[in-house]
């Protein structure tokens, strides 16, 4: 199985809103490590090295696009 | 015998008077673990072995602590099993902390229904000292202390050696010749050869205290604590109340500086608490690096243990891997003197450890990128982890302060016979045999201790019954399956397992068909 890219929730700008709304009040060196710890129980619950595996990618490789 | 301070004695012989160098058919250098263990085999195996060691001396400081079971049981084939787990330490509880708290802990309760635990602690001296001691027994093995190798000539038909010595130099030539020389492989480097890998920057203070004081038997392992800012710290026990603590340093630590006891003592204080009193048994100052040659094998000159292969000390994965290089090397060189083999069984020893060092050095390097993170991302998962793991269970899967040693699978080698039938689970070819009780005579005893030299042929029939079948002299003996070996083996009636003589299993079957069983025999001799 490969990583869902096509809409996947019901309410995309509730899920925008709650992630900004988490971060609220943090200094940035907090907010690097919530995000870490987001990406460790999110990876956890996907539970598929494979998936994970192509969000990472696509992850990395999106970043050094942009900056190319 | 007390192995830290005992001095072996140098005795001239009959090789050094002789015109022409004398013949050996093996020739061990080192008289580490890894060598000894070997010269214990060969010999065990009715085969003629020299040692020679540069030293007169075990090994000085505990340095290897942690045995695992797979090395116990290959002690039990070398007659110092029971005594190893005797002295050793046996730890079950583990606890790991974070800046000044509690993360978890977890009990590594022994597996039931095995032998051995999964790892006893013991200085390394001990071990050393236990293999010196049956290695005298035997008198197929020549120790010679005070031999140094200074020139090597790996020509084609065996491995001449120059050897330095109080009375001057002699030559031998050696038909097998292993090098189990330690990480700095005099050996290695005389024949122009390099281990190479990934170098760790960064340095650990190893010091191990003596101290009567009432700590738990437990390993303690520190992220960040308060008494040592920003780095690790291990603290467990070893016999005698000696206990080894691993103080990480950074890469700027002046070793030199950071041995001397007035460094060291407010270090340990720090942790112990100012009350406590101990005294300092041993320190020292190391790097990790964890490297390999490309090669195991230089025609019939073998490399074994850390001149082969060096892991950091994470995991335990250094003497317990070159105990079992031994292990593979030794019916595989006793079967080529025989000559019931030849070249592909000697190179299925380097494809197989090479392999087996390969999965050593990745878990080895994985608990080193945890502990030692390596940029500030690295760190910030690092701590993202430590923090979730208190709360969170996945997370506590994810740190990573070592992984146990356990021995390799040789799923791919050419020495296998795949399976043809079907097996939920049971042991798979290239995998070591797997412990359990079993009774005979009405007598308790273990899998393990059934499992001969030799090839072995072992069929599950009825009630219960096993038969274990030498292959080499053809004589059998029954035992009584417990519940465990039924299920470790996925056995039912005509259930067959083939053993090779390291008890790595070589082919299995649901049914007994001895044309196949000497195929599968042939096979893993590489013939």
């Amino acid at each position: 199985m490969l990583l869902n890219t096509e809409p996947n929730m019901q309410d995309f700008d509730a899920f925008y809103e709650a992630l900004i709304e988490s971060h609220r009040d943090l200094t940035t060196a907090q907010s690097h490590e919530m995000n870490a710890k987001l990406v460790l129980l999110l990876a956890n619950h996907i539970g598929e090295l494979d998936v994970v595996r192509d969000a990472l990618r696509r992850a990395r490789e999106t970043t050094l696009a942009a900056q190319a | 015998m007390n192995y830290q301070t005992h001095e072996f004695t140098y005795q001239r012989c009959p090789d050094q008077t002789v015109s022409s160098p004398a013949r050996h058919p093996v020739v061990i250098v080192g008289a580490g673990p890894v060598g000894l263990a070997l010269a214990i085999d060969l010999a065990q195996r009715g085969q003629k072995v020299v040692v020679l060691d540069d030293d007169f001396r075990l090994s000085s400081g505990s340095r290897a602590i942690c045995f695992a079971k797979r090395t116990l049981e290959i002690f039990d084939t070398l007659g110092i099993g029971d005594q190893t787990v005797a002295k050793g330490v046996s730890w079950n509880v583990g606890k790991v902390f974070h800046r000044d708290a509690l993360v978890y802990q977890f009990n590594l309760l022994p597996e039931p229904a095995h032998k051995h635990p999964a790892f006893i602690n013991l200085q390394q001296y001990y071990a050393e000292g236990f293999l010196a001691e049956r290695a005298a027994q035997l008198p197929n093995i020549e120790l010679r202390w005070k031999n140094r190798v200074v020139a090597v000539d790996n020509i084609g038909s065996g491995t001449t050696l120059t050897i330095d010595t109080p009375d001057g130099e002699y030559a031998i030539i050696a038909d097998y010749c292993v090098a189990c020389d330690g990480s700095r492989s005099p050996i290695r480097k005389l024949i122009g050869e390099e281990s190479k890998g990934q170098v760790f920057k960064d340095r650990f203070l190893i010091a191990d205290v003596k101290m009567t004081a009432p700590f738990p038997t437990e390993r303690w392992f520190w992220f960040d604590p308060p008494f040592h800012p920003n780095q690790s710290v291990l603290l467990h026990k070893q016999p005698d109340d000696v206990w080894r603590i691993d103080f990480q340093l950074g890469w700027d630590a002046d070793p030199e500086e950071e041995k001397k006891p007035e460094r060291v003592i407010p270090r340990v204080q720090a942790l112990l608490g100012k009350d406590v009193e101990f005294k300092l048994e041993w320190v020292s100052v190391y790097t990790f690096a964890c490297t390999r040659m490309p090669k195991f094998r230089h025609g019939r000159l073998f490399f074994c243990g850390d001149s082969a292969h060096l892991v950091s000390p994470f995991g335990a994965r250094g003497a317990n891997s070159g105990i079992q290089d031994s292990n593979n090397l030794g019916w595989k060189l006793d079967a080529v003197l025989r000559g019931i083999a030849s070249n592909p069984l000697l190179e299925s020893y380097a494809t197989e450890r090479e392999f087996a060092a390969d999965e050593n050095i990745l878990n080895s390097t994985r608990s080193t990128d945890f502990i030692t993170p390596k940029s500030e991302i690295s760190r910030l998962f690092r701590d993202a982890a430590l923090s979730l793991a208190k709360d969170h269970a996945f997370a506590r899967r994810i740190v990573n302060s070592g992984r146990l040693s356990l021995p390799s699978s040789y799923l791919n080698s050419s020495l296998n016979t795949l399976d043809e039938a079907a097996f939920d689970g049971g042991v798979k070819p290239g995998a070591p045999a797997l412990d359990a009780p079993i009774s005979r005579d009405g007598v308790n005893s273990w899998f393990m201790s059934e499992l001969p030299s030799s090839f072995a042929c072992v069929v599950y029939k009825e009630n219960n019954t096993v038969e274990v079948t030498r292959m080499d002299t053809g004589a059998s003996q029954n035992f009584v399956a417990s519940t465990e070996w039924i299920s470790r083996y996925d056995a039912a009636p005509g259930t067959t397992y083939l053993f090779r003589p390291d008890h790595h299993v070589a082919a299995r079957w649901r049914a007994r068909d001895a044309s196949k069983i000497s195929n599968a025999v042939r096979r893993a001799l590489g013939q």
